[in-house]
């Protein structure tokens, strides 16, 4: 049996892939999340201590994944946190999201590498023929 | 890569006809087994490239080419704007103007030998490294803008360096044509406290010692002796470039349909240059130049202020700064005709030749410093600017040794503790916030750059100059 979210990073040469799955959109771009965070540290080791809210519109769902990972990536360099849980709602290409975490303790957290940005590279939303929902792309650490 | 849709020019020149909507054909510079060895999707990103509006003369490869986005890492580009050329945030990509500058301590090996973990510990206490590291400038809105405008210009005014250093820099230290105004406030808070850091992943700043010298007259030229020890530092604009990306990638994006332009890869973002949105991101990725110029610069004033500590009275002279993440406004002739280019290098080095009008005059006679890093545990080396390289790739040459496997794999095969054990073994003292950094940047993660500089060097890029043997590695 599946689990509502799921997550894994993939092969890229230079960078990182990322991709999550659910049963729904939302719960795909969270797994995405949790991957990008993976691909930094391990979110294990974060604490889902204090609230962050993202919001993200965009002209369609792949674009909005970009946004989506993207605003992560500047809440993290701007409030010096890392994040480990996530909570999305998705309507009509608009996102609401609530990401927990806490400030970055390099002697706790070991993060490896700052993620620069989502690109477009391997990007792709689609609904699996099991009805699952897919979101992946490739961030540049 | 299969070699069957190449045709071989020279033992270390690969044309990739052109066919479908490719407007010129592609070259890839390397030898039979660094081709051999690099993912098919070099070849699909060097075609790409290929069929973007007002490309001249041919999409290029350097011989550490790899898998990008977009753009491949080593991927050289050069656009005409009175041919509707273009110019791509992702041929640029996040890490605007990423480069490496190298400075001469006047040192001697067994000098920094008898003092090496001291040295260790006093650049890793001042140099800002590593996830969520800061530093200690903090820039108001009238700072910010002067730094946009300035670069290195800008911080050895305010302290950080002397006016020598700026002739050691391309474009002596500041590149024209930026505009803070198109640099959005995202980008700038995200520079906030991010001046004089390191960064993280592959960025490091290293103690390295002149191992071996394959070309006299010109390590002389560069001032460089066997045992000489220099400094090295691997960075780039840190998170108001890597913000700038993400802006322009976003809005060129959407704008491509309607200026005209099918993008073969979505990463591929561009925008013709004779349209606003071109300028303003000429305009904005000029500005990221200067950020990371400047960045460099600071912590270049900090590597002098943890040597000074360590050796009194030493004295860091600046040997050269190269960008390899940039979109530059270059003349070069193309069948016979003096042209105005806006060149991409994306992980690609300018290597200007000797007697090109750009090089402090010390260089003239031999040609461009090409500063190309290895990995912590292996060696780097300095190349010079080929004659004849203009017209091989607008001159220009590799950038470093690339990835041989993913961080996820490196990640499982190494303990970074254990890399930091084997490395001092050696003689090389890594110092490090993350010693999973440590893991995913270990020696064997990545290629050989020996046989990246050889066929640079045999391609008739750059001349091999001299190596560097590494002995104190700052990672972030």
């Amino acid at each position: 049996m599946k689990r509502e979210t799921e997550w894994e990073t993939f092969a890229h040469e230079a960078d990182v892939g990322v991709r999550g799955s659910g049963i729904t959109l939302a719960e795909a771009f969270a797994g995405a999340a949790m991957a990008m965070m993976s691909a930094i540290c391990d979110p294990a080791r974060v604490a889902a201590r204090d609230a962050v809210t993202v919001v993200c519109t965009a002209p369609n769902e792949e674009m909005l994944l970009v946004d989506w990972l993207n605003a992560l990536v500047y809440e993290m360099a701007t409030r010096h946190m890392l994040f480990s849980r996530f909570e999305v709602s998705i309507g009509d290409r608009h996102l609401l999201a609530t990401a927990w975490g806490e400030p970055v303790d390099v002697a706790k957290h070991q993060p490896a590498a700052e993620v620069k940005g989502a690109s477009f590279c391997e990007l792709a939303v689609r609904q699996e023929a099991d009805g699952r929902w897919t979101a992946q792309c490739v961030v540049d650490v | 890569m299969d070699l069957a849709k190449l045709k071989q020019r020279g033992p270390f020149e690969w044309v990739l006809p052109a066919t479908g909507r490719m407007r010129v054909p592609g070259v890839i510079f390397a030898s039979r087994e660094l081709i051999e060895g690099m993912d098919a999707k070099v070849r699909e990103q060097v075609a790409n490239v290929a069929s973007l509006p007002g490309i001249v003369a041919a999409s290029y490869a350097m011989p550490d080419a790899h898998w990008g986005y977009g753009f491949p890492i080593g991927g050289v580009a050069a656009f005409d704007a009175d041919d509707g050329g273009v110019v791509s945030a992702g041929g640029v990509g996040f890490d605007i103007s990423c480069g490496v500058r190298t400075l001469h301590t006047r040192l001697k090996l067994a000098e920094v030998e008898a003092q090496q973990a001291r040295l260790a510990d006093v650049l890793y206490a001042c140099i800002p490294a590593g996830v969520g590291s800061t530093g200690g400038i903090h820039l108001d809105a009238a700072g910010m803008a002067a730094m946009l405008k300035g670069g290195a210009r800008w911080a050895v005014q305010e302290g950080y360096g002397t006016e020598a250093d700026l002739i050691h820099i391309e474009e002596f230290g500041c590149v024209a044509g930026a505009d803070p105004a198109a640099v959005s406030e995202q980008a700038r808070k995200r520079q906030r406290d991010e001046m004089g850091t390191l960064g993280s992943g592959n960025h490091y700043l290293e103690v390295q010692a002149v191992s071996e010298i394959f070309d006299a007259a010109a390590a002389k030229a560069y001032g460089l002796a066997v045992g000489d020890v220099v400094v090295s530092i691997h960075c780039g604009s840190r998170g108001l470039g890597h913000q700038i990306g993400t802006d322009f990638l976003r809005e060129m994006v959407l704008a491509a349909p309607g200026a005209g332009i099918a993008l073969p890869d979505r990463e591929l973002a561009c925008a013709p240059l004779k349209s606003a949105l071109g300028q303003r991101y000429l305009g904005a990725m000029r500005a990221g130049i200067n950020c990371a110029l400047a960045n460099r610069q600071i912590l270049s004033h900090l590597a002098r202020q943890a040597f000074a500590e360590v050796f009194p009275g030493a004295r860091l002279s600046l040997l050269y700064d190269v960008s390899h993440n940039t979109c530059k406004e270059e003349m070069h002739t193309v069948d016979g005709r003096r042209r105005r280019l806006f060149v991409h290098r994306k992980g690609a080095t300018r290597a200007f030749g000797p007697g090109h009008a750009d090089l402090p005059h010390e260089y003239a006679k031999v040609g461009q410093p090409v500063l190309i890093g290895g990995s912590m545990g292996t060696a780097s080396y300095i190349l010079a600017g080929a004659a004849g390289t203009e017209e091989r790739a607008f001159g220009s040459a590799c950038h470093g040794a690339g990835r041989a496997m993913s961080r996820h794999e490196a990640m499982r095969r190494w303990h970074g503790r254990a890399v930091v054990d084997e490395l001092a073994g050696r003689g090389i003292l890594i110092r490090s916030p993350s010693s999973r950094g440590v893991a995913e940047e270990a020696p064997l993660a990545y290629k050989d750059v020996g046989a990246v500089v050889d066929a640079s060097d045999r391609a008739g890029l750059a001349r091999k100059v001299v190596r560097l043997s590494p002995l104190v590695c700052i990672k972030g």
